[in-house]
């Protein structure tokens, strides 16, 4: 694959002396996913508004498919869509107008079959006479994507796409987010829910106070840094652990009726079949075993107390 | 040139005038109306003729230039401040387009607004006084030349304010005077010879000067300053814009 983003040491001071971005160096391969994660002020919305050109960089470059956002910005932008976090649109407009509008923005001819078809993919079809003013806060959502999609874009940039709506509305969001992955599109979305970054990215980078502080395949760094977690559920409840079992990392739940055993993934060995023989010479009668992931909250978690530290 | 760009800000921009086609339309052939009556009537009884020319008539030019250089401002002014307001100008920040696109989509189209405009109330003249241009070409040049300029003035004013009272602060407190006080309803030669040579720095003076030329043939300062006047403004608010988009004053962070 090949990098159709490639950002080299970005960097942004605000007016006020705020440093959003701290030399931000990052590429973005063709066709992914790409999950920015990181708490709110952490330079998520800078980064994609300075690729974008609504905020100027303070340093460094970025190019989007070979062109530098600043110096050849035209034929940077005309690759580039962009579904903002705010819902800002025209309250009077009709939807297929604005949709109309944007293609037009970008250089692209009238396409009212291509109109449609997105149109259609986003199911606001039927809502394209409606005004943005009578639409509900997920149908204007939709209708930002359909704005952004509206002049063809290999790149995709989604700037916390799912704050505030509802749980289906997050399902139905991340289907479309696949749906465009799988017509070819790369897309980069922010996110601080970081059950999206799990269900969806492909990679997945955590920026904190303006520093990317990694950037992984999602599973390496599930594999990585995950912690799992075995449950085991006992048939009769234990007062304590037995001093047989005392060298394993086990704990015990307040009733008693159930044990947890955290080990690495990383590890060759998990020891979860000599743990099982122990408990059993123990005398403990099992009645089921479930294991757990660390999700990628926890790990984020992790990694932004460690930079804390 | 990303014509495309062009053509949509245009189209849009016109399709909120033609949603509010009869307020466009009506407020200013009221107002105009109203103007006959009270300058027309009430002060026309009094002052016949101004330099050859009945008073009703003479004051068409002046009235026509008073809506012309308002309606650009208000048009273009609010044109670029409502996305701002909103939030849109996302899009256009972040668009294949430059500043000469953007302010042609918003800037034309707010003049072509106050060109209609300026042509109804010329015809709603018609309804009151008799009317005579003497150079019909050079009437129509004037008018397009003040609808740009003061268009883009108007899109200058947008871009600075901060919030809606901003939005009217330049209209009101700096251009309505400089028309009211730039020989709308008089000629300078009226006024005492002090007043004479402090109105030559009234901008406005040299348009509604050269507009009025273009109707009876009379003028207060010669024609060929006023056409330098208009396209020295013109250049000048062209350049402002240019700054603007270059450094991102007022737009980009």
């Amino acid at each position: 694959m090949t990098a159709i983003v490639e950002i080299r040491n970005l960097r942004k001071t605000y007016a006020g002396g705020f440093e959003a971005l701290k030399g931000v160096s990052l590429k973005i391969e063709e066709g992914e996913i790409l999950a920015l994660l990181g708490p709110n002020g952490a330079g998520k919305t800078t980064l994609i508004s300075t690729i974008c050109g609504i905020t100027n960089p303070g340093g460094g470059s970025v190019t989007v498919n070979g062109h530098d956002v600043v110096a050849d910005y035209r034929n940077a932008r005309r690759v580039i869509g962009l579904v903002p976090q705010e819902i800002n649109l025209e309250p009077f407009t009709k939807v297929i107008d604005t949709v109309k509008f944007s293609r037009g923005l970008f250089g692209k001819p009238r396409d009212d079959a291509y109109i449609e078809k997105i149109l259609r993919q986003l199911s606001l079809w039927d809502k394209k006479d409606s005004r943005s003013m009578e639409l509900s806060g997920g149908m204007k959502r939709r209708v930002l994507i359909a704005k952004a999609l509206a002049h063809e874009p290999r790149v995709l940039f989604l700037d916390e796409p799912t704050a505030g709506v509802d749980v289906e509305l997050r399902k139905d969001m991340w289907e479309i987010v696949a749906e465009l992955k799988a017509n070819g599109v790369t897309i980069i979305l922010t996110t601080h829910y970081i059950e999206e970054a799990e269900a969806i990215a492909d990679r997945v980078g955590v920026i904190s106070k303006g520093e990317l502080l990694l950037i992984e395949e999602k599973d390496a760094l599930m594999a990585r840094f995950g912690q799992k977690h075995l449950q085991i559920d006992l048939q009769d409840p234990t007062s304590e652990i037995p001093k047989s079992l005392s060298d394993y990392d086990l704990t015990l739940s307040d009733d008693g009726g159930c044990l947890q055993y955290n080990y690495d993934t990383r590890g060759e060995r998990t020891g979860i079949t000599q743990l099982l023989n122990d408990i059993a010479a123990a005398g403990l009668v099992l009645r089921d075993l479930r294991t757990e992931e660390s999700s990628l909250e926890e790990i984020f978690v992790s990694l932004v107390r460690e930079e804390v530290a | 040139m990303n014509w495309a760009a062009v053509q949509a800000i245009y189209v849009t921009e016109m399709h909120r005038f033609f949603r509010t086609l009869a307020q466009s339309f009506v407020s200013p052939v009221i107002s105009t109306s109203l103007y006959f009556v009270v300058f027309g009537a009430a002060i026309g009884s009094r002052i016949q003729e101004v330099e050859g020319v009945s008073y009703g008539s003479f004051i068409v030019p002046g009235l026509v230039m008073l809506s012309v250089i308002t309606q650009s401002i208000s048009n273009a002014s609010f044109g670029i401040y409502f996305p701002k307001f909103i939030g849109t100008i996302y899009e256009l920040l972040s668009a294949p387009v430059n500043f000469l696109e953007i302010v042609l989509g918003f800037v034309g189209a707010a003049a072509t607004k106050s060109l209609f405009i300026g042509l109804v109330i010329l015809a709603t003249s018609t309804l009151f006084v008799d009317i005579e241009i003497q150079h019909p070409i050079a009437m129509l040049a004037f008018l397009v030349l003040t609808c740009l300029s003061f268009a883009l003035l108007g899109f200058i004013i947008g871009i600075w304010a901060g919030n809606f009272e901003q939005l009217q602060l330049v209209p009101l407190l700096i251009i309505t005077p400089l028309i009211f006080l730039g020989g709308s309803f008089y000629s300078i030669s009226m006024l005492p010879a002090i007043w004479q040579k402090i109105a030559l720095f009234n901008p406005v003076v040299y348009l509604i000067s050269g507009f009025r030329w273009s109707f009876f043939g009379i003028a207060d300062v010669p024609i060929g300053i006023s056409l330098l006047a208009i396209a020295g403004f013109t250049g000048l608010c062209l350049a402002a814009i240019w700054w603007i988009f270059r450094t991102g004053w007022r737009i980009r962070s």
